[in-house]
């Protein structure tokens, strides 16, 4: 059956949202398929809060100018050079000319206003969060004539030799296929498949929290690998925080980040510290207390402050659990009493002097004569109440997937597929193997989604 | 106060905290995001700045079925209605108005048959013109004079018993003029974007609400205002009743009752449209019996000024009455209330910003950069 479609987007999010709209505009009939159903509608870009974007002078919200250079060199440093520099320099570029685009798609921007000045620079940040931004989206698509599909699960494409001749999906327990002339990927990567993580990562992975979408597992991407479509990235390779214990196991989104690590000491299940809560990482500092606790047994760890940190760090999701004794607090967190005693005695006793404390600056207030120290802001923990929280890793998103080149467009080992490409979470791994840079995940999938849609376009017209 | 209502607000606006991001939609949010937490003052405040646009409702990533069941919009409404229940005096009485339409009607029909009554027993003293020809100048202030100073009475008392709560300090003129410049535009009402709210249909942007809450708003001034300068008319000139197409009286009031029932109309509509679960369903026919209300005044009084030489003209004369009547005497317990207590929250609002001036608030950003947005994917 031959598609009414020129093109089928697969996904529902930022990406597939850029391509479908791109391409609708280039005049082709265009088909979203989206998995979840519509309250869930937009994948990991519902989670979203901004977008970084290279200027040269104040645009939008954006003041002052962000460089190529300036931007790339901020990659290079968090991704620790695994990084394919003529598609990221691609995207960098690209990103100027997408902050106005987006405003002519219904995107609206946070005026800067209060926020830190240097994010006011490089980083803009979407009125209401992702969820407005994809809301909006919809509303133009469906303007410009693009029919969505939700609940519509993509399980295979079928590729014969250099091209995909039919897409096969269930809807409503029915199982249809089209053959629409383009295809684009759109369908993020594969991290809501905890067998799949596991596989990659070990057992400590059943215990991974996924911060975002579950609907993202990876079912295209693993039948697209299968049958041979080139990969780029490492499975084992995850972008993970350390997040609040009691979030849900998909879907906990941004409340559920924890801030108050370097004000803390953290400990394991036997509560003895493992890492120096103090350490200077930033911009890597958030990320890497993921793997930390995904390293300890049961892959959990535990913060304890005291009354004086509280105010120190944004709220979270939840109220820290909260007691007038560390025993309380051992009993509560299913701690050893006594060892959580001794581990808070040896950490106070080798705490120095605390007067340059200064909790936005590295402040050189370190302990002596402990393993593992704490290097910047160690304060002893004295003052009740005392309040705890429990950590687990939350795993953003897989950096697993498809390679494209500069048009979006998927390949083989003999070659370009001719009517395949994909954009976003699904090929990011193209550009970043490693490390995240705040706000740039919505600039691939914004580039990349876009390219798609024109490629896809011209390819069907 | 009803624990579950304020508790359900606080656990929501809890989230809202560690999230932040419905910053730049209204007032609300960078109330919200200055306190750590939130007393039963903080979230009445809260409530009164919130005025049901629902941006953050349609924006927010955790609304149902997610678990974490986020509806700010509804959850402030039911505070907002609780507080002006429990401020309102005598509170007895504005638990029924606000969330049943059906007393409304009933105040309603009070308000004619008693003006039916007085119409037939008073009458005019025979001496009247026009109107007055059916009830004189005199009796009509007799019924009106206390009807009008016993709401301005109550609502004096709750809106100090109000400011108490919401912890309110000594009020200063540039307090006062900040609200006050809040209110005249709506702005709230336009979003941060200035496209307006997502009342009528789902999560699409428009001006709908707001225009049809301007023509309401400006459309009871001018009533007001032609009533004002009637009484002014009267008693300062000895001008008295009726008036011609071309005086104060009529200038303002016939435009006015136009957008008046314009605009109550269609906020008719656009409250049949839009989704019930995202405000209070409990004062949703409180509210709809109130804006009917408001509707009939401004419609009878057209229709009375149309009618005005005929024999209709003591018939709807006392069914105007009647209704302007009940409208006032219900003021502080209806939703017309809701202008006085949205005032002082915006009065309290700008206090907030001038207490919290741009250096302090930049400490306390400063506070937070390494939890700031810096570093958060
Ligand atoms: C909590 C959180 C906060 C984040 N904040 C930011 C931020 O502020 N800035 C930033 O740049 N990045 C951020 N990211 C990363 C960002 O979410 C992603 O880089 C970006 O959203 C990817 O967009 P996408 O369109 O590729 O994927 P998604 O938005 O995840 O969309 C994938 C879509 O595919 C659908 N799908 C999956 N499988 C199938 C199938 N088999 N059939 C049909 N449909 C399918 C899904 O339902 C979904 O709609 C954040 C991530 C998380 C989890
Ligand atoms: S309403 Fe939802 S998106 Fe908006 S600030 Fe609150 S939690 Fe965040
Ligand atoms: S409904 Fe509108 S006014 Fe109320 S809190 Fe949400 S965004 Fe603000």
């Amino acid at each position: 059956m031959t598609s009414q479609y020129d093109i089928v987007v697969i996904g529902g999010g930022n990406a597939a949202l850029c391509a479908a709209m791109t391409a609708a505009e280039a005049g082709a009939r265009v088909l979203i398929l989206e998995t979840s159903p519509k309250a869930y509608r937009g994948g990991n870009s519902r989670h979203t809060r901004n977008f970084r974007c290279m200027h040269g002078g104040p645009l939008g919200p954006l003041v002052e100018d962000y460089s190529e250079e300036e931007y790339f060199a901020d990659l290079l440093k968090v991704t620790g050079g695994k990084t394919d520099e003529h598609l990221a320099r691609l995207a960098i570029r690209t990103s100027e000319e997408c902050l106005p685009w987006m405003e002519e798609h219904g995107v609206r921007f946070q005026p800067s206003l209060s926020g830190t000045l240097s994010l006011a620079r490089t980083n803009a940040f979407f009125m209401g969060g992702g969820k407005s931004l994809v809301n909006a989206y919809y509303r133009t698509a469906e303007k410009l004539g693009v029919d969505v599909l939700y609940e519509a699960h993509v399980t295979h494409l079928e590729l014969d030799g250099d091209q995909i001749t039919r897409v096969d999906y269930t809807h409503k327990d029915q199982q249809h296929r089209t053959e629409p002339r383009s295809v684009i990927v759109a369908s993020g990567g594969f991290q809501a498949d905890t067998d799949w993580l596991t596989r990659a990562w070990g057992e400590p992975a059943k215990n991974f929290l996924i911060r975002g979408t579950p609907y993202n597992r990876g079912v295209v991407l693993a039948d697209l690998l299968a049958q041979g479509v080139s990969q780029v990235g490492d499975p084992t390779q995850c972008h993970a925080v350390a997040i609040d214990g009691r979030a849900p196991k998909f879907d906990g989104g941004i409340v559920t980040r924890l801030d108050c690590v370097p004000f803390s000491i953290v400990v394991n299940k036997y509560a003895e510290r493992f890492y120096d809560e103090g350490e200077d990482v930033w911009p890597k500092r958030y990320a890497i207390w993921g793997r930390l606790v995904a390293n300890q047994p049961d892959q959990v760890g535990y913060v304890i402050i005291d009354a004086k940190s509280l105010e120190l760090f944004m709220p979270s999701v939840f109220p820290p659990l909260k007691a007038d004794t560390l025993e309380e607090l051992a009993g509560m967190m299913d701690l050893p009493a006594d060892k959580l005693h001794s581990t808070v005695d040896t950490f106070n006793t080798a705490c120095g002097d605390t007067s340059a404390f200064h909790p936005t600056e590295l402040d050189g207030v370190a302990t002596t004569g402990i393993e593992p120290p704490k290097t910047n802001w160690a304060r002893p923990i004295t003052e009740p109440p005392f309040y705890g929280y429990s950590l687990r890793t939350g795993v953003t998103f897989t950096y697993l997937g498809l390679k494209v080149d500069d048009n979006a467009q998927c390949s083989t080992e003999h070659g370009k597929i001719r009517n395949l490409w994909a954009a976003g979470e699904t090929m990011a791994g193209s550009i970043l193997g490693q490390g995240y840079l705040a706000g740039f995940g919505m600039t691939i999938g914004t580039v990349f989604g876009r390219i798609a849609g024109r490629e896809a376009a011209a390819y069907a017209a | 106060m009803p624990r579950d209502l304020i508790q359900e607000a606080r656990r929501q606006a809890e989230i809202c905290n560690a999230c932040r991001y419905c910053e730049g939609y209204c007032s609300v949010f960078p109330a919200l995001h200055q306190e750590r937490f939130f007393t039963d003052g903080n979230l009445t405040q809260l409530a009164n700045l919130c005025h049901n646009c629902r941006g953050c409702y349609y924006a927010c990533q955790y609304t149902a079925p997610h678990e974490f069941d986020l509806n700010l919009p509804r959850a402030l409404a039911e505070v907002r209605r609780e507080s002006w229940e429990r401020h309102a005096w005598p509170a007895s009485v504005a638990r029924k108005f606000h969330s049943n339409g059906t007393y409304i009607a009933a105040a309603l029909v009070a308000g004619f048959a008693l003006l039916f009554l007085v119409i037939h027993t008073l009458g005019s003293d025979g001496g009247g013109e026009g109107f007055y020809a059916a009830l004189s100048h005199n009796a009509m202030v007799a019924v009106f004079a206390p009807a009008f100073l016993f709401p301005l009475v109550s609502i004096a008392v709750s809106l100090r018993k109000f400011w108490k709560t919401i912890g309110g300090e000594r009020i200063r003129l540039v307090h006062i003029a900040g609200g006050l410049g809040m209110a005249a535009k709506m702005k709230d009402l336009a979003a941060g974007h200035g496209d307006g709210c997502n009342f009528e249909e789902e999560d699409r942007f428009s001006h709908a609400r707001r225009y049809a809450h301007q023509l309401v708003m400006y459309g009871f001034l001018l009533c007001f205002a032609a009533t004002s300068a009637g009484t002014i008319m009267h008693y300062g000139f000895g001008l008295h009743a009726p008036y011609g197409f071309f005086s104060l009286p009529k200038l303002l009031g016939i435009p006015g009752g136009l957008m008046l029932a314009g605009g109550t109309g269609w906020m008719v509509r656009l409250k049949l449209a839009s989704d019930r679960h995202v405000g209070d369903q409990n004062a949703w026919g409180g509210d709809m019996g109130f804006i009917l209300l408001l509707c009939f005044v401004a419609v009878s009084g057209l229709v009375l000024y149309a009618v005005g030489g005929t024999g209709l003209m003591p018939l709807l004369l006392a069914l105007h009455l009647g209704s302007v009547l009940s409208f006032f005497l219900l003021t502080p317990f209806t939703k017309m209330a809701h202008g006085f207590y949205r005032l002082a929250a915006l009065v309290r609002d700008a206090q907030r910003k001038s207490e919290h001036s741009n250096l302090s608030s930049m400490l306390s950003r400063h506070m937070d950069p390494i939890a700031g947005k810096e570093n958060r994917t």
